[in-house]
């Protein structure tokens, strides 16, 4: 399979583009790997790649229900963004920001990773000290973030309603380093790596079972016949549940439903990612020109991929709060993503609880922004059995001991976060 | 969605509180395994991807707690009865 | 000029002014933006996405993919708007987009130079090299050339409403099968709302020359309209389009109220949006006509071929000087010949198939068109259409026109069928997707269900919209359905023409059929991927015509034909949305709901500034003439309240009312300390904990009676406290005797503090005994005050000094506050807001939101030694996991700044001093600051690892963000008065 490079593109721009094979290949399912990865989304085409890449194991297979990228690595806003408060997360988002920044020239792709930055507006003394806090945390982490006043905010986003807004605007807390990523490409992007570096990517392959030996796991039972291997993995988002039931496991995670919004095609517009807090409303502009807009999550458990009404005009109505220009505008497209809330919003990237058995899961709303560094770290937990430092608070038995990462406070209710 | 309130008759989902599974019970805080218990209680659900009770406040409603019985697949709603008596069910 | 000489539904005895790119033109009212430009002879109106070609106008309809126009000016403009349903008005001005300098003349059109290389997914494979010029120079580009259409320049001028409406029959569309079904669904008394897009209610039966009942399709009707308008049962609601279903029959739709208009008339929205709540629903929503993928088959001129006929017929409007058509099948070669009929020159009709129905031959040579047959278009020539090319088995030749009607067939819209998850399903005997599992209650009649021929249309919706009916509980009578002539609707499957040359299957968004296969060459051939990889099918239009080719080619590729090749399934909306009307009147200053105080008319009046908390307006201070700035009025405030007397509504409290033999017992539950053995007439600080071990909510509870207690919660989580009580009851302990209510909208409540309060107070109360005796601390006094007015006195202090909370019914609050303010003049009371409040509560260590943020637990802010051991309570077992009680959790205690003139901050990082700024030496941060005129300085209340196990040590609070750097010293978080003997005095 060949690079991408000038010399390629100009090959192919004479021969009518014809020169080019498949991205990655359609592999058939062999009966055992060394590491089976069941979810073929960003995080586990990431884990793959990160495995072969960082540990030397090639002998793997992503299992994917049914095409690559189609679950939530396709649904989301493709934020991209370390501004977590909590010292269990943003250390580990920080280095996810660090391998997006390196991603197109480490994957011989281009995933479009976009840093036109993302201010946080806040409204009140309060909450300016409570990014305050948040941007020196980040700050201690070494991640980069600004405090923005009111003309600072204004000079960088003067279409906001800055004169006859019910919650006027006090300043943001910036990070410059955060942006977009064209969500679609990362899929691709690791696919393409992972296949070149020998991992078998088996769509249209439905995990149905689990072979157990004993305790452990051992390996699947699929659409496509058993599949064995010593170590599993699970990144299946919204889905961890339906799988983890097989096992008669039962985690600290529900699936809930987040809808997201494009607009039309508009000449450049918005400069970064812009969120809206006293409203659910936050906003970047695609590389087309569409608006991408989302906000908060539906609010009950679902399966159903896709949401309701009060939540599209919910969304509405914190934009035209914020935004008050986008009226006239219009949303072309909504869609909905079955996002793995947790009991404390926080992710889960822990060995066990099975012999064999490795899971990540609960990215609850946030999960494309991590997609590097939880594959990252899923590979380093799984070859060496073990949580990388970076991932060392995603534990699950956190919540026995109360080691719990609550960015929000909102407590044990996981539609709240 | 529109969720059948008993007092207050078929009403937007957007007037009610959404809490979750009603399935999980208070166990008794004495019992010597209780700190599992509660973490379980507090913790773990099997949410499951088909029918399930759950239980929604009417906040901006009679403020009656109930147990709906929803498909998390479809959304559809088969059965509402107030939280804790069982009663006013439909 | 290629209006035709008479015919139409438009009004040539009015004339209508409208500008398009500056340069004016007439219409006439009836006719689309779309429909005059064709009538003017405008055939150019934009500019495709990628390599900006000249596009025209493809179809009639809201599934228009190439003539966006921006419509109006300043902060009107609509970007993206479809010239095809947009009502001309008088002094319409819209202008082309995506083009620079204009239309005419595009420079980006030479992206159509270096297409070779701009293939399907060339970002993804380009602009890596060197690393950071992407970034710096490849997105930047990218970016300004992206995008279609310019925002307004300003915020929207115009209002929204939202509405619902409750019906038991949702008829959507207006054609031969939504008349029908209105019809009968109508007669039987059920509740009917009849929602068409468009602004004339018929559907293809105005473009049409049907005969129905014997009469003319528009007669037909005009007969449906007339009775539907005279049943009191049926709403008629025409531009309005139904754009989403979602569960719980209920769907979502616009009605464009004034969008006819150059602006909405006074005290009218400019769109309404609807939310019909529907028994039953008949989706009757019509089918599009397909293209055929060819070369050339973009070029300004080339149309659908019904879109064609509909501006020959319905606006009197021909699409050029002469016309053919290139078809698969007998539909469009009928509705090509009623645009002959209706005086457009039709010089061809090109069929793919080796012959006509007998009846449509014969009709094409009474009008003299000429009929090839086996026939395909394989070039097409000129800026705007020209000529064209046709290749048959006998040879090929090239025809002289202006506009060429294309048709594929008929593709069933049913784009609502699949927003609650539903798949089409691909039948073979019209080579089309019809409707699968559709909504609940929905029914699908006429072409959206793949029933096309007229009289099986009205026999469809007649059945479907009876049958709606008495689903919804009414009778309908089993009246006929109107009977129609047989319409032939023969067809041949056929997708593309082989040739060369750019075909385009995605017109917006400049996809062709090349590009499907290097799709497919590079495995991009699941539909979601196709779809991603090439964009097809996401532009404005959703794909609404395109996908069906796209998806054809990718069969062709495949070769596993095209229901196991699949589809892509159509979200809401079915066509885009305005923001404006989803958010109604929730913008501005109307975002939320503002709740002021009872008090606030006469804060007001003080020149109080206010704050927003929450939803709540409060006064932040009372700046007086002189003061240069906030911080001496809200020093003056706290000297003024700890000297003499202050005083500030506190009614934004929560205040839950509970009565029965068993609060006593709730309130031990969700308490961590005891209240079951308040006395009565005693009041006592709570703190609640959520089920996991961390903190809720604290307040004061006081007993006014054996069984009869009223809660004060913060004002942040009122409703948050309630319904945790509600759950406790009806959930958790429903044997249990308590009502409860929320009143704390019903009880104004004022504090009055500062070692005078006692004195004001007395002056106001009927009679009560205020001494230290009569009501001690924490005494709860029920009488009257103000001759006669219903009170409750709590001696309570949050500010640590001498005070009272006075609670009177809401009505009274105003009255009160003017009562204390006289009573205490002569001892300088001094109104104060939530600064001065702030400060005097940080002054004695009381924690407040900024502690109380859901991530600490009772030993963290110091109460732990609150929490009773005698009983269970929410939160108990939870709180001794074993990370709450990890010495080294950052814990509650006091700071000052070393150097006192320096200014501390909420926000700051506590390091040990001489610790490197990472993560890992993060001992916990500054929750709260303020400036203490009683001790001179500022002070802070934080959380810092094992705080109160280092008192006097210097810390390093930084804060980088702010440019903060220095050294505190930690202390006890009691700045003053740390034994609360102020206020027991």
């Amino acid at each position: 399979m060949s690079r991408y490079s000038f010399l390629s593109l100009i090959a192919n721009a004479l021969n009518g583009q014809t020169g080019w094979k498949p991205a990655w290949r359609d592999a058939a399912p062999k009966p055992t790997y060394d590491v089976i990865i069941v979810g073929g989304g960003g995080h586990g085409l990431a884990t793959a790649y990160y495995l072969a890449k960082e540990h030397g194991i090639r002998n793997i297979a992503v299992l994917e229900k049914a095409h690559v990228g189609s679950g939530n690595a396709g649904r989301n806003t493709t934020i991209i963004r370390s501004n977590y408060l909590l010292p269990g997360n943003e250390p580990f988002y920080e280095w996810s920001m660090k391998l997006w920044e390196g991603l197109e020239q480490d994957l011989n792709y281009n995933a479009m990773v976009s840093q036109r930055g993302i201010i946080n507006l806040f409204h009140s003394d309060g909450q300016r000290d409570a990014y305050a806090r948040r941007g020196n945390a980040m700050r201690l982490a070494g991640a980069d973030s600004q405090l923005l006043d009111r003309e600072q905010v204004r000079a960088l986003a003067p279409f906001l309603d800055f004169d006859n807004a019910r919650f006027p605007i006090k300043g943001g807390l910036m990070q410059a380093r955060a942006g977009t990523a064209r969500h679609d490409a990362v899929v691709w992007g690791y696919a393409r790596a992972a296949d070149r570096l020998g991992v078998d990517i088996v769509q249209n392959c439905e995990v149905t079972g689990f072979i157990r030996e004993g305790d452990a796991v051992v390996g699947v039972e699929t659409t496509r016949g058993a599949i064995r291997a010593p170590k599993v993995g699970l990144a299946v988002a919204g889905s961890t549940s339906r799988l983890t039931r097989l096992l008669d496991l039962r985690l600290p995670i529900e699936s809930h439903a987040l809808q997201a919004f494009v607009s039309e095609g508009l000449k450049p517009l918005v400069p970064g990612v812009i969120t809206f807090g006293m409203g659910h409303f936050y906003v970047s502009q695609s590389d087309k020109g569409g608006l991408v807009f989302g906000g908060d999550i539906d609010g009950y458990n679902s399966y159903a991929q896709r949401g309701n009404l009060p939540v599209v005009e919910d969304v509405a109505e914190g934009g035209m709060a914020v935004m008050p220009l986008i009226g006239r505008l219009r949303m072309l497209r909504a869609w909905g993503g079955l996002v793995d809330m947790s009991m404390d919003g926080s992710p889960i990237i822990d060995v066990g609880p099975l012999p064999g058995l490795y899971l990540n899961t609960a990215w609850n709303y946030g999960g494309f922004k991590a997609t590097p560094a939880s594959g990252w770290c899923f590979a380093h937990t799984i070859a060496r059995e073990e949580a990388h430092a970076l991932n060392a608070a995603f534990r699950l038995d956190r919540f026995r001991t109360g080691h719990i990462i609550d960015e929000k406070g909102v407590g044990a209710q996981p539609n709240l976060h | 969605m529109r969720i059948p309130c008993p007092y207050c008759g078929a009403r937007s989902s957007h007037e009610f509180a959404y809490l979750g599974d009603a399935a999980p019970t208070r166990p008794d805080p004495s019992a010597p395994d209780a700190a599992e218990a509660f973490h379980s209680y507090v913790y773990e659900r099997d949410n499951p991807a088909g029918p399930m009770d759950e239980l929604w406040y009417h906040s901006a409603g009679c403020r009656r707690w109930l147990k709906v019985t929803r498909d998390t697949r479809t959304h559809a709603i088969t059965a509402v009865a107030f939280a804790g008596t069982g009663e006013g069910g439909r | 000029m290629t209006r035709l000489v008479d015919g139409g539904l438009i009004d040539r005895s009015r004339t209508l002014s409208f500008a398009f790119d500056g340069k004016s033109f007439t219409g006439h009212p009836g006719d689309t933006l779309a429909s005059a430009l064709l009538a003017n002879g405008v055939r150019l109106m934009g500019r495709s996405f990628k390599y900006h070609r000249p596009r025209g106008v493809v179809t009639a309809g809201s599934e228009e993919p190439n003539a966006l126009v921006e419509l109006r000016t300043g902060a009107r403009r609509e970007p993206n708007t479809r010239a095809t349903t947009v009502e001309l008005y008088d002094g319409l001005e819209a202008a082309s987009q995506n083009r620079w300098p204009s239309l005419d003349v595009d420079v980006l059109s030479v992206n159509r130079l270096v297409s070779p290389f701009l293939g399907a997914g060339f970002y993804y494979k380009t602009f890596m090299w060197p690393a950071a010029f992407w970034e710096k120079l490849y997105e930047p580009v990218i970016r300004r050339a992206a995008g279609l259409g310019r925002a307004p320049d300003a915020p929207d001028p115009d209002t929204y409403e939202k509405a619902t409406a409750f019906c038991d029959v949702l008829v959507i569309g207006s054609g031969a099968a939504g008349l029908a079904a209105a019809q009968a669904a109508g007669r039987s008394g059920a509740r009917v709302i009849l929602a068409e897009e468009d602004f004339r209610l018929g559907g293809r039966l105005l473009s049409e020359r049907a005969v129905i009942d014997g009469g003319s399709a528009l007669d037909f009707v005009a007969r449906a309209e007339a009775e539907l308008s005279s049943l009191p049962n049926v709403r008629l609601m025409p531009r309005t389009t139904v754009f989403g279903a979602y569960d719980g029959s209920e769907y979502g739709a616009v009605e464009r109220v004034g969008d006819h208009l150059p602006a909405p008339l006074p005290f009218q929205p400019r769109q309404r949006l609807w939310r019909i709540v529907a028994k039953r629903c008949v989706l009757a929503a019509g089918a599009f006509d397909r293209p055929i993928v060819f070369p050339g088959n973009d070029r300004p001129g080339v149309m659908s071929a019904l879109a064609l006929a509909t501006y020959a017929t319905r606006y009197g409007a021909g699409a050029g000087a002469n016309a053919a058509v290139f078809s698969t099948n007998d539909h469009a070669v009928a509705a090509a010949l009623d645009a002959a009929e209706a005086g457009l020159k039709l010089d061809a009709i090109i069929d793919v198939r080796p012959a006509l129905p007998d009846a449509l031959a014969a009709r094409a040579k009474a009008l003299g068109v000429r009929v090839i047959t086996e026939g395909e278009v394989v070039a097409t020539s000129g800026k705007c259409l020209t000529s064209i090319t046709v290749r048959t088995p006998r040879g090929s030749e090239t025809l002289t026109v202006e506009a060429l009607g294309v048709s594929g067939g008929a593709t069933p819209n049913l784009n609502l069928t699949c927003h609650l998850g539903g798949k089409p399903v691909w039948r073979e005997d019209i080579a089309a997707f019809v409707p699968g599992a559709v909504p609940p209650g929905m029914a699908v009649a006429g072409a959206a269900a793949g029933t096309f021929a007229l009289a099986d249309c009205l026999a469809e919706g007649t059945r479907l919209g009876a049958s709606a009916a008495s689903d919804a509980g009414f009778a309908a009578s089993p009246a006929p359905a109107p009977q129609a002539e047989g319409s032939p609707t023969g067809f041949k499957p056929f997708f593309h023409v082989q040739g060369k040359g750019s075909a385009f299957v995605d017109q917006q968004n400049d996809v062709t059929a090349k590009d499907v296969a290097l799709a497919h060459r590079e495995g991009f051939r699941a539909v979601e991927l196709l779809k991603r990889y090439t964009t097809l099918g996401m532009a404005t239009d959703q794909g609404k015509t395109s996908n069906m080719a796209g998806l054809a080619l990718m069969a062709e590729l495949t070769g596993k034909g095209i229901p196991a090749t699949g589809t892509t399934v159509f979200r809401p909306p079915y066509t885009p949305v305005a923001l404006g009307v989803l958010a109604g009147h929730h913008r501005g200053i109307d975002f939320k709901p503002a709740r002021p105080t009872p008090t606030h008319e006469w804060a007001l009046a003080q020149g109080a500034v206010f704050v927003e908390t929450g939803l709540w307006m409060r006064a932040a201070y009372f700046p007086k003439p002189g003061e240069k700035d906030w911080l001496e009025s809200v020093n003056r405030e706290v000297k003024a309240t700890r000297e003499a007397v202050g005083v500030i509504d506190v009614s934004t409290f929560g205040k839950i009312d509970l009565q029965g033999p068993d609060v006593g017992v709730l309130l031990d539950r969700v308490y961590i300390n005891m209240f079951s053995t308040l006395a009565v007439g005693k009041a006592r600080y709570g703190v609640m904990l959520r089920e996991d071990g961390l903190v809720m909510d604290d307040g004061t509870t006081a007993r006014l009676a054996d069984d009869h207690y009223v809660m004060t919660t913060t004002t942040a989580n009122a409703a948050k406290v309630y319904q945790h009580l509600e759950f406790c009851l009806q959930v958790l302990w429903p044997e249990l005797d308590v009502c409860l209510a929320s009143v704390s909208e019903q009880w104004a409540q004022i504090a009055v503090s500062g070692p005078r309060s006692r004195e004001v107070l007395g002056k106001i109360v009927d009679g009560l005994d205020v001494s230290n005796a009569g009501l001690p601390f924490m005494g709860v006094a029920q009488g009257s005050v103000m001759g006669g007015v219903e009170a409750r006195i709590f001696r309570l202090s949050f500010s640590g000094e001498l005070g009272y909370e006075i609670a009177v019914p809401a009505r009274h609050g105003a009255a009160l506050m003017q009562a204390l303010m006289a009573a205490g003049a002569p001892f300088g009371i001094t109104p104060y807001g939530v600064e001065a409040l702030g400060v005097m509560r940080i002054e004695k260590g009381h924690v407040s939101g900024s502690e109380l943020n859901g991530q600490t637990c009772a030993r963290d802010l110091g109460l732990a030694k609150m929490a009773s051991t005698k009983k269970d309570y929410i939160g108990r077992v939870m709180a001794g996991r074993p990370a709450f009680a990890d010495p080294d959790r950052p814990t509650l205690v006091g700071f000052k700044p070393v150097d006192r003139a320096a200014r501390l901050r909420a926000g700051a990082h506590f390091l040990k001093v001489g610790a490197a700024a990472t993560t890992q030496n993060d001992e916990g941060y500054m929750t709260s600051t303020a400036f203490s005129p009683t001790l001179g300085h500022f002070i802070g209340l934080g959380l810092l690892k094992r705080g109160p196990e280092r008192m006097g040590e210097k810390v390093r609070a930084y804060d980088p963000v702010r440019g903060g750097d220095m050294e505190v010293e930690v202390c006890s978080p009691a700045f003053i008065d740390p034994q609360g003997e102020k206020q027991r005095v």
